[in-house]
């Protein structure tokens, strides 16, 4: 019990005709850095918004921390970050009145959010507004904005896609740090290198399901490939997405 | 309740940073007080200029006293009484230089010809020229008149225009605050996933509520203050009545119930651009057909029947009541439940209809 972070049992979710998660399960250890890896379309982010508690599932619990993520539980919302596939700020605000009104809904102190603008490299950038940041500052200050309550679960939906490889790489450090500072984080994403470099665990998802979890080294010595991009090929196919 | 102020703080920046905004909530309405203001500022009844063909018994022998008496309703121009001098009038009397022209017929005939282009001048200059000869008439009786008539309009002698102008077009300018403020501010908060990312922060629904519905009182009470200033400057001579107070707990009411329109407006659009469009369907007919532009007193039945039905009827009805006629509670209580009421309805209805998200 103290050992699992998120433990997710049968979660099942239909949108009309589309299933899409269909009896996902699994587990989250204290510290893990965990990859839910698919295609598009394979419902890595309908399964992530409801381990957060954003939606309900059909059939299935999801529990963070010991606790339903589902009705809302704001004791819960204390301790988990959150970082949305698009970044949600406060329109026509610059990215320091960005973080401190995320800051006061925490009720953190403004300095401790000018501190996380600092970790993410934004502070010469603190007056600048939400639209006038570049793609990979926007990413930045969106995870600084789900980290400056000091969450002890992160949740990062595609956090890297869209970004040059500079940004990319400047954000693993980033995430890497989080993860080093005894954080449990949860990525979706689709590049493969990312989750090979980053996550101790990762579980390939596809139609709703998923397909294999373990470590990356398993993975790929299980399937008998080069690579976990290998690995992702031959357990999703080929074909076109979308 | 940090967090009901760290919002309404974002909120507020937000929208003052948001220039367009600003312009179509604060600065619009007010272009329209100065224009109308300026228009009708000149209301003294218009004065009615008559050219006289020749020699026209009853009005040359109007004596002195009358003659000083009409000077601010009637205007005689004499020329003389030739055919072309004659031919000349009527040519003006068409082109809408003077309001009519007058000969003498035979014996006792007078003719005025005016013009069926204007049916108010017409109307007025024929209503003047009738009672010069009817007063005539009757001193040809050499017996005192029967029957005197004293007429006096109702509201004291200052009431003009801006009277009625400056409570329409603010309750106009507070039904527009209410319904852009809520319908677009929740359709981008929608979009940019905001409203999913407050979820996930640990913030009471009503926290956001409130902010939002608290930005946008201040914003109509910013209105008000400044709607009401730049009306009783000298130029535009608004003269408050005893409880124009109360129109601010009439604001409010009419706040909460606009921006449950908007609240509906926002639930339902899954854009900005059909937020924007359909909260101008609403709002541009309803400030015509509600008469906060102009009376309706001579507006068709069927323009009177739909503005019962339009709650910026009742709000710019009541605004008028204690602005400009000196009404008390008795004129706003029942509007004010009447809005709260509207107001509650509406965002029941709303919420029904309410997403998180555009999937």
């Amino acid at each position: 019990m103290t050992d699992t972070a998120i433990t997710v049992e049968g979660l099942r979710k239909r949108y009309g005709d589309t299933q899409a998660v269909d009896g996902v399960s699994f587990e989250v250890k204290h510290g893990e850095f965990y990859g839910i890896l698919g295609p598009n379309g394979a419902g890595k982010t309908t399964t992530l918004e409801i381990i957060e508690g954003l939606r309900e599932p059909d059939e299935g619990t999801a529990r963070l921390l010991g606790e339903a993520s589902w009705p809302r539980n704001p004791a819960l919302l204390h301790r988990i970050g959150v970082q949305l596939q698009a970044s949600a700020f406060f329109e026509r605000l610059s990215a320091r009145e960005q973080i401190h009104t995320f800051a006061s809904l925490y009720g953190v102190p403004g300095d401790r959010a000018d501190a996380m603008l600092e970790t993410v490299g934004l502070n010469d950038k603190s007056g600048t507004r939400e639209n006038k940041l570049s793609g990979g500052q926007a990413q930045r200050l969106s995870i600084a904005c789900a980290l400056v309550h000091d969450p002890e679960l992160v949740f990062l939906d595609e956090p890297t896609t869209g970004l040059d490889p500079q940004a990319r790489r400047n954000l693993w450090d980033l995430l890497r740090t989080i993860n080093s500072e005894g954080r449990t984080v949860v990525l979706t994403t689709h590049y493969m290198d990312e989750a090979e470099i980053l996550c101790d665990r990762v579980a390939v998802m596809d139609n709703g399901r998923i397909l294999r979890v373990g470590t990356p080294a398993q993975l790929i010595e299980e399937l008998g490939v080069r690579s976990l991009e290998d690995v992702f090929l031959q357990l999703t196919g080929r074909e076109y997405r979308e | 309740m940090k967090s009901f102020i760290s919002l309404s703080k974002a909120m507020a920046l937000g929208l003052l940073r948001d220039r367009a905004a600003v312009f179509f909530m604060l600065v619009f309405p007010l272009m329209f007080l100065a224009m109308f203001g300026a228009l009708f500022s000149n209301d003294s009844t218009p004065q009615s200029k008559v050219i006289q063909v020749g020699d026209v018994k009853v009005l040359d022998a109007m004596p002195d006293q009358q003659r000083a008496a009409l000077r601010d309703v009637l205007k005689i121009e004499k020329t003389d009484g030739s055919p072309a001098a004659r031919k000349e009038a009527l040519e003006k009397v068409r082109k809408g230089d003077m309001d009519a022209a007058v000969f003498q017929q035979d014996k006792g005939g007078i003719e005025l010809r005016y013009s069926a282009a204007d049916s108010v001048r017409s109307g007025s200059v024929r209503g003047v020229v009738d009672s010069v000869v009817q007063q005539a008439n009757q001193q040809a009786t050499g017996q005192p008149p029967a029957y005197r008539l004293a007429p006096r309009q109702v509201e004291d002698e200052s009431v003009k225009p801006i009277q009625f102008l400056t409570p329409g077009l603010l309750s106009w300018a507070v039904a527009m605050g209410g319904v852009f403020g809520s319908a677009l501010n929740l359709v981008s908060w929608r979009k940019k996933r905001i409203l999913r990312r407050l979820w996930l922060a640990p913030v009471s629904a009503g926290s956001v509520v409130g902010a939002r519905v608290g930005v946008n009182l201040v914003l109509a009470f910013a209105q008000t203050a400044v709607f009401i200033g730049l009306a009783t400057l000298p130029v535009y001579g608004l003269q408050l009545s005893g409880y124009w107070w109360l129109c601010l707990p009439l604001v409010a009411c009419g706040t909460l119930a606009f921006m449950s329109i908007g609240l509906l407006i926002g639930s339902w659009a899954k854009t900005e651009e059909a937020a924007n469009g359909l909260a101008q369907i609403i709002i541009l007919p309803m400030a015509f057909l509600s008469g906060s532009f102009f009376p309706l007193d001579v507006a068709p039945d069927w323009v009177r029947s739909v503005s019962e039905f339009l709650p910026l009827t009742y709000l710019a009805e009541a605004m008028q009541s204690v602005l400009s006629r000196g009404e008390s509670w008795g004129a706003v209580l029942p509007v004010m439940g009447g809005l709260l009421a509207f107001a509650a309805v509406l965002t029941l209805i709303a919420s029904r209809l309410f997403r998180w998200d555009d999937a």
